[in-house]
């Protein structure tokens, strides 16, 4: 290639043909690594840096602990619990909404009268903001029958009682996880909606004249064919769960007594409600490691299968 | 071929610049228009000796027409100074509470904005976010430090030197529904509290929910624990609790909060009380669904505007102090409460300074503490001539006798004790801690706060 230019423009170019091209690459890449740089990459640096320190938040960092943050995280039965909490939303994200989906994507997937009205109003929950939803459950939530629906709904039943939805250490969790679920059954719908797309409708039919009826067929054939959209929707609902923050803390700010308890509002709460920053930060370093470990080690478990396959 | 490189890396950079300069633009809120230079052709007070001045003001005065107050004093000081702008922005409770925090932390403080004194302001001024305005009280002789009640004003100092000044202070009482207490055949409000909880039953047998409390918001119920301590410990238990010659696993605060598990066996409160915010609160007094909630004095206000036909319940309304406990060192007089102020951001001009004086005034005082509306009880001397709710003048009239005030322990307490004390609280009131694992969760978090 430099032959070639050198022929047509009299003299050697500045920089090889291939060391042009690398060039070309880096600077297209430099504004997005920036911004990746500056919001991710320098962002953990400082909450790594003040891990290892008390602080209060104001001024610089100056009380070093070292590794005492890590000690008391590890040794905090709130943090168990927020841990527990975790593992329990992320169990039932599993066992109930990605099967929901699924069952409502293959629903709407066929030919069924005003498929594209469901699909938009299955669709609109997530693109409401997260802080409208939870207000809007709150007020859905509330236990004076006279102002929560869902109390005003029970009560109409003779004989049942106005239920403490969001005052209960029982309740409180499964509560949040309806408003969760609500919102984001809809993204994996739509997932599953696309990988159902692929499928194709030969196979199908030639199971149906095989004499396969319905359950048969999405459990023979719709399931495996849709693996790796499961893999893909198990993946993302796995992660949002561990990281699940505003819907906690604007419904009940991880209680009453730290019922609803998870990793992110620990965090924010010992961050910016009790000015330990150095704490906070270090409780933020312990997410990504636990967020980390599980993505490596899902995509490495999941995907190692689909790169055999291929090759 | 290298001239194109050259324009190409010269486009990518300034891209590059302009993408990190959108990126990076932190916690600056709206830009200051700058106001247009009115010619000033009326007498003004003083003349205006600076340029343009932007003033940013938040507060958390979110009901309409108290909101309205501010804005119209807003609108009198920029008529009078015309080179001044008064950015005024008005934000809920927690979410100010929120807001002002990351604010905090960025280093770059609102210059005027709502304080409640104590130990949070003491951190803020401890790391330098707040001005010092002694040489502005104690201007032409100490005029402007003079027109405070002396109570009051000493909330907003710290170390001897003022941040802020208060336009509010009241105190924490029972604000109760004297209808609703007839009707369970209770005739006056119980000053003890062995009579308090035979009332509580009274009530309860009569099929009227005794009390509401936003448990969700903790520092509701924490008022109910603070008083506990203050009637059975007194003064010196908590201050030498604070001040390390006594210690926040003292049999006082351990009785407290048998006697709060105690209530809270009876069954007094409303459905879901664990995780009904303040809000909620306010509601089920205002709409008449309980008999009584404990709160400071700007309850009617609130329980009105919450109310479904935002009358609140109107002359059923009635107050009382908290109940005195048998056998405690406390006395009945002492006084739980605090009130509100404003702090000066380290950044303020000195407009933002005379602003606040203007805010200050006995005639400015006089519009929120007058009229049967009120919502503040005036500190600044002359101001309380205005007051004619009948409620207001009660509380002040009471909080007039304490001769211990104790400012709200969640405001008193640095921010991470304040924290504790109303998780802990929180935790008594579920009865997942028992009274001695509170006590001791509070004095583990004063040994690290306040031990230093």
């Amino acid at each position: 290639m430099d032959t070639a230019v050198a022929k047509k423009t009299g003299r050697m170019p500045l920089l090889s043909y291939k060391a042009q091209n690398n060039l070309t690459i880096l600077l297209f890449l430099l504004p997005a690594f920036l911004l990746f740089f500056l919001f991710i990459i320098y962002p953990i640096v400082q909450s790594v840096y003040y891990s290892f320190f008390s602080w209060k938040g104001f001024g610089p960092a100056t009380d070093f602990v070292g590794l005492d943050n890590f000690a008391q995280i590890l040794k905090d039965t709130i943090f168990h619990k927020a841990i527990f909490n975790g593992l329990l939303i992320i169990a039932m994200s599993l066992g109930i909404q990605l099967p929901l989906s699924l069952a409502l994507a293959i629903m709407v997937g066929r030919d069924l009268p005003g498929r594209g009205f469901f699909r938009m109003i299955f669709f609109m929950p997530y693109v409401v903001s997260e802080v409208i939803a939870a207000i809007a459950f709150m007020g859905l939530y509330n236990p004076d029958p006279t102002r929560g629906l869902i109390n005003a709904l029970i009560t109409l039943i003779p004989g049942v009682e106005p239920i403490g939805w969001m005052g209960s250490r029982e309740l409180v969790l499964p509560c949040i996880f309806v408003v969760m679920t609500w919102k984001y059954f809809g993204l994996h719908m739509l997932l599953f909606l696309a990988g159902l797309q692929s499928i194709p409708t030969e196979v199908e039919e030639a199971a149906r004249i095989d004499g396969a009826n319905s359950w048969q067929l999405v459990r023979f054939i719709t399931i495996p064919m849709l693996a790796n959209t499961i893999r893909t929707c198990m993946y993302l609902s796995i992660l949002g769960s561990l990281q699940q923050f505003v819907l906690v803390w604007v419904m009940t700010k991880g209680g009453p007594v730290n019922a609803s308890e998870v990793m992110s509002s620990y965090m924010y709460r010992y961050s910016f409600v009790r000015f330990w920053l150095g704490y906070g930060s270090a409780v933020a370093i312990v997410m990504l490691l636990i967020s980390l470990v599980f993505s490596i080690g899902y995509l490495r478990i999941v995907r190692q299968p689909e790169y055999l396959a291929a090759s | 071929m290298p001239r194109k490189m050259l324009v190409l890396i010269g486009l990518v950079l300034i891209a590059a610049l302009a993408m990190t300069a959108c990126g990076t633009a932190t916690t600056a809120t709206t830009a200051p228009d700058k106001p247009t230079a009115k010619p000033v052709d009326q007498p003004t007070v003083e003349p205006t000796k600076e340029g343009p001045v932007t003033i940013r003001w938040w507060h958390i005065t979110t009901q309409e027409d108290q909101k309205a107050v501010w804005q119209k004093l807003a609108d009198e000081y920029t008529a009078l100074h015309p080179n001044v702008t008064i950015e005024i922005q008005v934000l809920e409770n927690e979410a100010f509470k929120t807001k002002l925090t990351t604010v905090m932390q960025s280093g770059d403080p609102p210059d005027i904005f709502q304080s409640w004194g104590g130990g949070v302001l003491n951190e803020y001024a401890e790391a330098g976010l707040l001005r010092n305005i002694d040489a502005e009280l104690d201007a032409d002789g100490g005029a402007w430090r003079s027109s405070f009640g002396e109570g009051a004003l000493g909330v907003y100092s710290y170390k001897d030197a003022n941040y802020g000044v208060p336009w509010d202070m009241g105190m924490i009482g029972w604000w109760y529904n004297k209808a609703l207490f007839t009707q369970a055949g209770i005739a006056e409000f119980p000053k003890t509290w062995s009579e308090f909880t035979a009332d509580v039953t009274k009530l309860k047998d009569a099929g009227i929910v005794p009390i509401s409390v936003g448990m969700g918001d903790k520092w509701p119920g924490m008022h109910m624990w603070a008083y506990l301590v203050t009637r059975i410990g007194g003064k010196d238990n908590f201050q030498g609790a604070v001040l390390r010659t006594g210690k926040f696993t003292d049999a006082p605060f351990v009785e407290a909060g048998v006697k709060i598990q105690e209530l809270v066996d009876m069954n007094p409160f409303q459905d879901g009380f664990l995780g009904a915010t303040y809000g909620d609160e306010a509601t089920a007094m205002g709409n008449g669904k309980v008999a009584m909630e404990l709160m400071g004095q700007w309850a009617p206000a609130v329980e009105k505007a919450n109310s479904v036909d935002q009358l609140g319940i109107g002359d059923n309304l009635d107050w009382a102090p908290f109940p005195m406990v048998e056998g405690g060192k406390g006395d009945p007089n002492d006084a739980v409460g605090g009130g509100n102020g404003f702090a000066i951001g380290k950044n303020a001009p000195d407009a933002a300074v005379d602003f606040v004086k203007y805010l200050t005034r006995p005639e400015s005082q006089l519009l929120c503490a007058s009229g049967s509306g009120a919502w503040c009880i005036p500190v600044v001397k002359g101001g309380e001539a205005g007051m004619s709710d009948p409620l207001m003048m009660k509380l002040q009239a009471q909080l007039a006798l304490a001769k211990y005030f104790q400012l709200y322990y969640d405001q008193a307490l640095p921010p991470a004790m304040g924290s504790v004390v109303n998780d802990s609280v929180q935790a008594l009131f579920a009865k997942t801690m028992t009274p001695e694992q509170a006590a001791q969760a509070i004095e583990d978090s004063a040994k690290q706060e306040l031990d230093k």
